[in-house]
């Protein structure tokens, strides 16, 4: 359970429409964020983000020791009554209800306070709307394509910029809400996924389409008219990819992985098509380090959360190939080393970048090298913990190794010197 | 008995159980008398045995705690007084994913947790140990010594998943279009009902 919910807090901070994890209790959608153009900002959901990521561990943690708590059976055949059975992969403090539930007599008015109206209270919607969307993993989302904006080497402008962001954010805000709506029973039997408002009720599923309807085509519309039609497109074929790609196969071939790795790569290179209008070797190359990031991220939290993949009928590497997921990890670490060194070669940054991204990159190669060796529970968390610092950080020095325009425009002009100096922000 | 409820003026509620198999186990047996007698009363049916009732006033849906085997939630649907053949047919649809989707999960997670009792006796039984160590505590497989199992039960029940997948997804998008529909004709008998009072 805690690995599923542990899955979905990476999936959310991976990148666009993520859902790798589904059945292990933490929260299939890892979100991963970057937030390069307001740091502050930036600083503040990163950090919040750990906490929640933390207490989901925590519950992980929690979780994994009930998990492993089997109740006694003498010989194997004979038939276990109903109620010394449990669901082990239910939380603990809900032991005591369910065994209410069986007898009916007692306890009878704290069962029907669990009864809720199935009635849409106005108060509760955006919050409930808010579920439904995946609001955290959303702003991850937009957050990346914000980064690829801001690599762009274009003069930055404003309003293009702010178009980009509501449209990414609203077109995954559609997505998300699809998703939620094809995978009802598949959330309510995990951990992670157990409170979302469609599981419990909230919503009606006719709501839930409505909303991403009314999400997505907004969205995509404003990508494709108030920026370009490159960016609308993409972003179509972004929803499409995650909605009717990605959540189907999740539950058919382990090539799922690799599908959720494209979408979460396709947002900063929406945000540089945004900037450039146009779908160049930079757009290719920050996409490639999204989604070489991906792998590391996700298969190490998969690991933990091979129990509730397999009851729940997930598809992944860690269950059906966990020598491959390992390796995978591995080559994609060493990837975004490569991928790194190619960025000053493409004249997108200055060669400080690899330099100084070096650390960081080695950094996650040998957790993937230790995770690869020792294929156990700790290398995995490490792994995972690395990754969800490594990407913010990764983004953030590429940012300030950004290869300024003014400098490209006129090699002989040298403002203060410094070949590291972020662009000059233009008002137009 | 069905009929007579149906008609009775104040609408009832349409147990979860009593037109589709059985819900629960320690429930199946109380629902049909409980119903039945009910109807006779006069009274609204319970819950079928879920423990619960809802209040007359309301008119909506009741959700419940999630179900201690398949995890899902149930639901008692509401059926108004003058429900329409569609809204008949939206409700029946709805009652019957929902048992279905019970059975499947009920019967898969039953069999999982089954199942993996008996990969870990096996397991034990072949290193010597017993279920319980001499502190008393359970005896535990590790997580390496556990993949093993999760990666058969996964391969093993893969065909079942696939088949489940398309019942499910046809059964959402059906009970979806169904929900549009309704939407869609109660509020243009809202706006005619409007377009009346305004002429008047």
């Amino acid at each position: 359970m805690s690995a599923a919910r542990r899955c979905c807090l990476l999936r959310a901070l991976a990148g666009f429409f993520v859902w790798r994890l589904r059945n292990t209790g933490i929260p299939q959608i890892p979100c991963r964020f970057v937030h390069l153009h307001r740091v502050a900002n930036d600083r503040l959901i990163t950090f919040q983000y750990f906490n929640f990521l933390k207490r989901m561990l925590q519950q992980l943690d929690q979780e994994k020791k009930v998990v492993y708590k089997i109740s006694p059976v003498s010989p194997v055949h004979q038939s276990w009554s109903e109620t010394s059975s449990r669901n082990e992969l239910r939380e603990v403090k809900s032991a005591a209800e369910t065994e209410d539930s069986v007898i009916p007599v007692g306890g009878e008015s704290r069962e029907d306070r669990r009864w809720k109206e199935m009635k849409v209270q106005l108060d509760d919607l955006p919050g409930i709307l808010a579920r439904l969307s995946k609001i955290k993993l959303t702003a991850l989302v937009v957050s990346t394509a914000s980064a690829g904006f801001a690599m762009a080497p274009v003069p930055f402008e404003l309003t293009c910029f702010l178009f980009t962001s509501l449209g990414t954010g609203l077109a995954s805000c559609a997505a998300n809400s699809i998703n939620q709506f094809f995978e009802v029973p598949f959330d309510s039997n995990m951990n992670r996924t157990k409170n979302r408002p469609l599981v419990r009720g909230q919503i009606s599923p006719l709501l839930a389409v409505c909303f991403a309807a009314s999400c997505g085509i907004p969205g995509i519309a404003l990508l494709t008219l108030g920026v370009n039609s490159l960016t609308g497109a993409l972003g179509a074929f972004n929803i499409f990819l995650y909605t009717c790609c990605y959540t189907p196969l999740k539950r058919m071939s382990i090539a799922n992985t690799w599908v959720g790795a494209v979408v979460g790569a396709i947002p900063p290179i929406m945000g540089w098509t945004a900037a450039t209008g146009s779908l160049d070797a930079g757009a290719l190359l920050l996409g490639g380090i999204l989604y070489s990031w991906q792998f590391p991220h996700f298969n190490a939290l998969s690991w933990g959360l091979r129990e509730e993949y397999s009851r729940g009928g997930y598809c992944m590497m860690s269950v059906t190939h966990p020598g491959l997921c390992r390796r995978v990890a591995l080559h994609h670490c060493f990837a975004l080393i490569g991928l790194s060194t190619v960025a000053p070669v493409l004249d997108i940054t200055t060669w400080t970048f690899p330099i100084i991204s070096l650390p960081i990159n080695l950094y996650i190669s040998y957790l993937g090298f230790r995770f690869y060796r020792d294929a156990d529970r700790s290398s995995s968390r490490k792994l995972f913990f690395c990754s969800l610092w490594h990407l913010p950080m990764l983004l953030l020095v590429m940012f300030t190794c950004k290869k300024s325009v003014l400098e490209k425009e006129d090699k002989g002009d040298l403002r203060g010197g410094s070949h590291e100096m972020a662009l000059e922000i233009r008002l137009p | 008995m069905a009929a007579a409820r149906v008609l009775r003026p104040g609408g009832c509620r349409r147990p979860l159980l009593l037109s589709s198999a059985s819900f629960s186990s320690s429930s199946s047996s109380s629902a049909a008398s409980g119903g039945g007698s009910a109807a006779e009363r006069g009274e609204q049916p319970d819950s079928a045995g879920l423990g619960f009732r809802p209040p007359a006033h309301s008119h909506s849906d009741w959700i419940g705690p999630p179900d201690k085997h398949s995890n899902l939630r149930p639901i008692i649907f509401y059926v108004p007084p003058e429900e329409s053949a569609l809204e008949r047919r939206l409700r029946e649809a709805r009652q019957e994913a929902q048992a279905s989707n019970q059975r499947f999960w009920a019967r898969h997670n039953r069999a999982f947790r089954q199942e993996k009792e008996e990969f870990i006796y096996s397991r034990l039984k072949a290193k010597g140990l017993e279920m319980r160590d001499e502190s008393g505590q359970k005896a535990t497989l590790n997580a390496e010594e556990m993949a093993e199992f999760y990666k058969d039960f996964l391969t093993k029940n893969f065909k079942k998943h696939l088949q489940y997948n398309r019942d499910w997804y046809k059964r959402n998008f059906r009970i979806t279009f169904l929900m549009g529909q309704v939407a869609l004709v109660r509020a243009l008998r809202w706006l005619r009902r409007r377009k009346k009072s305004v002429e008047q």
